[in-house]
């Protein structure tokens, strides 16, 4: 049987005035059915390309994404997004940002009463009901990107991707919605790619920590297991030698192995307006 | 709850300073309002004040040809004046029809087969029919401006390479005054505007023409900044649902650009205003406009206050129509403008 989801060998590059970047470099990686994957690094390293590159919103240039035996060239919401900042439409109620989804995946799929039903269980599902018909300016941090991810989950991805999506809350909210989202990962048993800088939070939800090299031309650097029985409890957790292990394994690897120096290379700031000017170029 | 929704309704509408008033005299912490009234009605009260006295000072001193420039008293009574005027029109225009009825219904006693007549009165428009005049040719230049402009703003918007194309010819032709533009458009009206019965008059065509070709470049502008600068993660949502290029257009590229095309829209409104005073002037439209040059060419002791009660009112009517566009934003749009 093949693998689930198959990052093969991919590198891209991007065109900069200076010649072509490269920011990744043979990235690969094999994902089972319902596994939990942390993509972690120092910032800049590219974590944010490979998930692009993964939903389709870039494309590699060389090595391919093959998600069940198909290559992926396109975005789709078989690989939906929670964006870093829940990216929910201003103008449109929490209901509305969930079903703006839901109308357009299940499109003759549903009836207008299934449609209804599906986003007011995916809001539940996310604890937001409460707040259906209210705009994203009027609720906080955190439960904009509980509507986010509910707007993921409501279109029944076969990968649920998600790019920090906890990385701009405060840290009691992101516990929160850590919890929130084992939960969920309990009952729907999705395979997520999680991209995150939060050792803790790697460490804590995921089956597999991916850890990746610096940048440029960044590749994977680790892989570490964590064999953390499910369901797992921070406050349990947090006394847990196995648990204290992995954490200090993930720093090891970030702080010693691939020790940021002190003043990062011009190449990789450069990289970060190259891809801008990638996505204005390509009316993205 | 009635009461928090009048305030809200108020402030949305531009009238924030009438909420302390309300909030008073409903006895919601008194010293408070107090204070809040004096901040936004006394403060203002107190410069329009100083404003008048040195207007009034300066006027008495500054003699023309038609005697000293007027200052606010002078301006009060040509107001009346002018008011006055409007009401005997309107009873003039009140008995004509009367006549004309009782001449039509004298006729049909005799013979009820007889052809009868019914005529529009024909006498000159009062300074109150200017004003209306002068909106209707704003709002209709000003509309087909919008109709073009928003359009094409979202098409620049959404192609790089035809706004790299097309932004000099919107850089060259923004700056065009309307007085340049009036005589090729007056040419132009004329030659193509053949019509024995005109619906409108050519007048009005010429005015509300170079209206639009000179308020619509704001909108423009700001409609192609709009809908290039959306948040590229909206998009993308656009792109991970499949959205179709149409859908992404009108469920995410218009609503999210939507305040900047209205603070456009605003600019937009604010320059046809401007505009349309120069170019009534000039095409004899029977608006401010006109009715400026008029008292010009007329220069009678009284032509100097009247044009001052024109340029309040020109004032005036640019306020207003600046806090409806702004109201129209905040019930729209869906920042906090």
């Amino acid at each position: 049987m093949s693998t689930y989801l198959d990052i093969s060998q991919i590198s891209i590059e991007f065109p900069t005035k200076t010649g072509p970047f490269k920011a990744l470099d043979k990235v690969d990686l094999k994902i089972d059915r319902g596994e939990f994957i942390s993509l972690i690094g120092h910032s800049g390293c590219g974590k944010s390309t490979v998930l692009n590159i993964v939903a389709g919103l870039y494309e590699a240039t060389e090595g391919a994404v093959i998600l069940e035996s198909k290559e992926v060239n396109a975005p789709g919401p078989d690989r939906a997004v929670v964006f870093q900042h829940h990216s929910l439409f201003p103008w449109l109620t929490v209901f509305e940002n969930v079903e703006i989804a839901v109308k357009q995946v299940f499109k003759g799929k549903k009836s207008k009463a299934e449609i209804r039903q599906w986003v007011d269980y995916n809001l539940a599902l996310v604890h937001m009901s409460h707040a259906s018909h209210k705009l994203p300016a009027e609720i906080s941090g955190g439960m904009k990107q509980r509507v986010g991810i509910a707007r993921a989950l409501a279109m029944e991805p076969k990968v649920l991707l998600m790019d920090e999506p906890f990385g701009a809350l405060d840290a009691l909210t992101r516990a929160h919605l850590q919890d929130a989202l084992m939960e969920i990962q309990a009952e729907l048993n999705n395979t997520v790619i999680l991209i995150t800088h939060d050792v803790d939070e790697a460490v804590l939800l995921s089956d597999r920590i991916v850890m990746m090299t610096n940048g440029p031309a960044a590749k994977v650097g680790e892989i570490l297991n964590i064999d953390l029985p499910r369901p797992r409890d921070r406050l349990a957790l947090a006394d847990n030698p196995a648990y204290n292990h992995y954490r200090a394994a993930v720093l090891t690897f970030l702080h010693q192995k691939q020790a940021k120096t002190e003043t990062p290379p011009p190449q990789i700031q450069s990289a970060e307006i190259p891809i801008a000017e990638v996505k204005k170029a390509v009316g993205a | 709850m009635f009461k928090q929704n009048t305030l809200h309704y108020l402030s949305v509408a531009g009238f924030a300073w009438l909420v302390p008033l309300i909030k008073l005299a409903t006895l919601e912490n008194p010293r408070e309002q107090v204070q809040e009234i004096v901040r936004l009605i006394g403060l203002p009260l107190v410069a329009i004040l100083i404003f008048l006295a040195i207007w009034s000072t300066a006027a008495s001193r500054i003699n023309t040809s038609l005697g000293t420039f007027p200052g606010p008293g002078a301006v009060v009574s040509a107001t009346q004046g002018l008011f006055q005027e409007h009401l005997i029109e309107r009873e003039k225009a009140a008995a004509f029809y009367e006549r004309q009825e009782k001449r039509n219904e004298v006729k049909l006693a005799k013979n009820p087969n007889a052809e009868i007549k019914i005529r529009d009165y024909t006498g000159k428009p009062t300074y109150f029919d200017q004003i209306i005049t002068s909106l209707i040719t704003v709002f209709t230049g000003f509309l087909i401006a919008s109709l073009i402009a928003v359009p094409i703003g979202i098409t620049c918007g959404l192609s790089p390479l035809l706004n790299t194309a097309i932004t000099p010819i919107i850089q060259i032709l923004k700056p065009v005054s309307p007085l340049a533009w009036l005589p090729l458009v007056t040419m132009v009206v004329s030659a193509v505007y053949v019509s024995d019965d005109p619906m409108l008059s050519k007048s009005f065509i010429n005015s509300a023409i170079t209206v639009t070709l000179c308020c619509m470049w704001p909108t423009l502008i700001n409609t192609a900044v709009g809908v290039a600068n959306i948040d590229k993660d909206l998009i993308n949502v656009g792109r991970v649902i499949q959205l179709g290029w149409f859908t992404r257009v009108t469920k995410i590229a218009i609503p999210a650009a939507l305040p900047m095309i209205f603070t456009g829209l605003r600019i937009s409104l604010g320059i046809g205003w401007m505009v349309l005073i120069a170019a009534e002037m000039l095409a004899q439209n029977p608006g401010l406009g006109k009715f400026v040059w008029d008292e010009f060419q007329n220069g009678s002791s009284e032509s100097l206050a009247r044009i001052m009660v024109a340029v309040i009112t020109i004032g005036f009517v640019g306020f207003i129509l600046d806090s409806f566009m702004h109201t129209l934003h905040k019930i729209i749009a869906h920042d906090e403008a």
